[in-house]
């Protein structure tokens, strides 16, 4: 299957600002949800930015994918702007959804992005729908859908991959394992060692990667992707990983144990793949430096650009609730 | 209903058959999924012939899976295919309701506009035929009561085949519920082509005295008591809603400017049901003053639905329960 070789460096580069924006925009949502800047909850992603940035950068700019409550990581990988992610997370007019979504609804169509969903496992089976549909449209997208080990029990994650199966959609499911649905550890929920054997129940591969490992989550995807675009069907990735903060802002208290954060503390993806480019001499341990400080600095402008924007009309409380036509908000006859 | 087109005899499902077959032809972004509509043409033949004119990409016999299958009809709308999912019985949709109520009715707000969910999920409900408590139910409130969600319900061969053309071509999702027992009933139904706008009644039958709203299986039985109570020279207006969400009030409004008198019938349970919503929702808009007697409720007993002949037809609303309403309704003063 055609691999292409390592990617050129200003990827390389791209996908290092992009787990560094990542490793700043949670960290500074953190302090916004603290700051009562930001409602509800904020699920950061850190710690697997490997895995989000690493299957994105095999995707094209006409592919999609689906995400999670937890999904920042997901949005600002597939490239969305970060003004408009954290205008969104704040509550603002100008946010990607209007302040209707929220942390666990940025959808940007625009970008590929069809939705982040907060029904655990929910998304799988749109995904797999969308990715059927694009191919009966004559199109060589692919959709990848982005869930956590928690979301392999639940009965769409099996639904999903027994039809996406049959249909051969062009569909890879990506399995966040960070070891933890929130204070359940996976070997409780689950009695095989990895989710990546449940494909073989329908047909299909199943891989398991190092999700803390950036050249291995991107080779593992292009492998998946060109499957996918072949018309060979659907692949599942596991890749397994680590959230090295608390589930969420609303519920910081962890009975996961100390010594396990420090284990995955020490394999910081960030960290691993910034050393290997250096080692590689793809890239200068200067630049390295610059560019976190430069995805500092691109969250400080989000963040100020977010907090200068106005919040929504509440009148558009009721807009857009059924597409435009002949339906108002609470579905009579304009 | 103007009648000056040329029509012929069809029956609800031929109706239905004729809406798909018209609409897949029209839009190459149509699909079909559901269990036993490729090789079967549907159990109740809704999409017979269907694969052999359209072929197994767009005629999708799947799996058993309605939570799969109608998941992937939201995300292939998403992307602009015109899916249209169909359960076996209607009853199944609680294994996807998630799909429905979490999915498709509100991608478009959380998305704050950014996409339309053009999806229809179909099924018949199949209650009067001793089918008992699982195959029998008549859910359609839960979905009126679901913002985003357009709810159809329709009666004759007719209306179901402009109903079911236009809920293909509308941008929101809909569930579109058809009774199993009026399948077979044939009606005239026009040769040339036509659509029914969604979110407008009819009124099947004029009359002064008393206004009926009904929808799918209520409308004939709603003709049935009215062809009754003519004899005893009470005249019903029979307003068929088609559409329950959103709902003809001015339809009903009308009427109920000329009669004085509303009962709702519904074969939903009582309790939080949807002739509840119609007469809440007509006393708000027409104000109390307008009725010269209370406003009636004629919906099926807070039970699950049983199996054996007399205790279903103990449930469900019957001629009789409407007949009697009415009566007690017209002998106020």
């Amino acid at each position: 299957m055609a691999v292409s070789a390592v990617p050129r460096t200003e990827q390389l580069e791209l996908s290092l600002l992009q787990m560094q924006r990542i490793r700043a925009f949670e960290a500074k949502a953190m302090e916004l949800f603290q700051e009562k800047l930001i409602r509800g909850s904020v699920h950061p992603y850190t710690g697997m930015e490997a895995i989000a940035v690493g299957v994105c950068s095999a995707l094209g700019e006409h592919d999609y994918i689906t995400s999670t409550h937890r999904g920042h990581g997901h949005s600002i990988a597939k490239g969305l702007d970060l003004k408009l992610m954290m205008a969104e997370i704040t509550g603002r007019a100008t946010g990607y959804c209007g302040g209707k979504g929220g942390s666990m609804h940025i959808t940007a169509m625009r970008h590929g992005m069809l939705g982040a969903d907060a029904i655990v496992a929910g998304s799988l089976a749109i995904a797999t729908g969308a990715a059927y549909a694009l191919r009966l449209q004559g199109k060589d997208a692919v959709v990848v859908s982005f869930f956590g080990d928690g979301a392999s029990n639940q009965g769409i994650f099996h639904e999903s991959a027994n039809l996406a199966s049959v249909l051969a959609a062009p569909v890879i499911y990506v399995c966040e394992n960070n070891q933890w649905a929130i204070s359940t550890p996976f070997q409780d929920a689950v009695n095989v060692p990895d989710v990546a054997v449940r494909a073989n129940g329908y047909g299909f591969p199943g891989v398991v990667v190092d999700g803390n490992d950036f050249f291995a989550v991107r080779e593992a995807a292009e492998r998946a992707v060109a499957r996918a675009r072949a018309g060979d069907g659907p692949t599942l990735i596991e890749a397994k990983s680590y959230r090295i903060t608390p589930h969420s802002a609303a519920t910081p208290n962890d009975n996961r144990p100390p010594e396990e954060l420090d284990l995955w503390r020490a394999r910081d993806p960030i960290v691993r793949f910034a050393e290997a480019l250096v080692e590689q001499q793809l890239v200068s341990a200067e630049r390295v430096a610059e560019i976190e400080a430069e995805a500092v600095r691109e969250v400080e402008e989000a963040t100020e650009f977010a907090l200068a924007s106005p919040y929504p009309d509440p009148e558009a409380a009721v807009t857009d609730v059924y597409a435009p036509g002949e339906w108002n908000a609470d579905g009579r006859l304009r | 209903m103007t009648t000056a087109v040329a029509t012929r005899e069809l029956t609800m499902s031929e109706a239905l058959n004729e809406a798909l077959r018209e609409e897949m032809r029209r839009d190459d972004g149509v699909f079909l999924i559901g269990e036993d509509i490729g090789r079967h043409g549907g159990l109740f033949k809704v999409t017979d012939g269907l694969l052999a004119e359209f072929g197994a990409a767009r005629v999708i016999d799947s799996p058993i899976s309605e939570a799969g299958i109608s998941g992937a009809g939201v995300g292939a709308a998403l992307v602009g295919a015109r899916p249209v999912v169909e359960l076996q019985i209607s009853d199944f949709i609680t294994l996807t309701i998630d799909q429905v109520v979490n999915h498709a009715a509100k991608w478009r707000y959380m998305s704050g506009g950014q996409v339309s969910v053009p999806f229809v999920i179909r099924g018949p409900i199949s209650n009067g035929i001793g089918m008992a408590a699982q195959h029998s139910q008549s859910l359609e409130s839960w979905f009126v009561h679901t913002p985003g969600l357009i709810v159809v319900m329709p009666a004759t061969p007719h209306d179901a085949k402009g109903l079911l053309k236009a809920a293909i071509r509308e941008d929101n999702p809909v569930v579109f519920l058809e009774k199993r027992l009026l399948y077979a009933r044939k009606g005239p139904v026009p040769e040339s082509e036509y659509v029914i706008a969604l979110g407008t009644a009819d009124v099947k039958r004029e009359g002064d005295d008393v206004t009926v709203v009904a929808a799918g299986a209520t409308v004939p039985l709603a003709l049935q008591a009215a062809r009754q109570l003519a004899r005893e020279g009470v005249e019903l207006e029979v307003i068929d809603v088609r559409t329950l969400k959103p709902l003809d009030a001015d339809t009903i409004a009308e009427s109920i400017a000329k009669t004085g008198r509303l009962v709702v019938v519904n074969e939903g349970p009582l309790t939080g049901g949807y002739a509840s919503e119609v007469v809440a929702r007509m006393v708000e808009a027409v104000g109390i003053d307008a009725f010269r007697s209370t406003p009636v409720r004629v919906a099926a007993k807070d039970t699950p639905i049983p199996y054996a002949t007399a205790l279903e037809r103990e449930v469900l609303p019957t001629v009789d329960d409407l007949v009697a309403a009415v009566k007690a309704m017209t002998a106020e003063r």
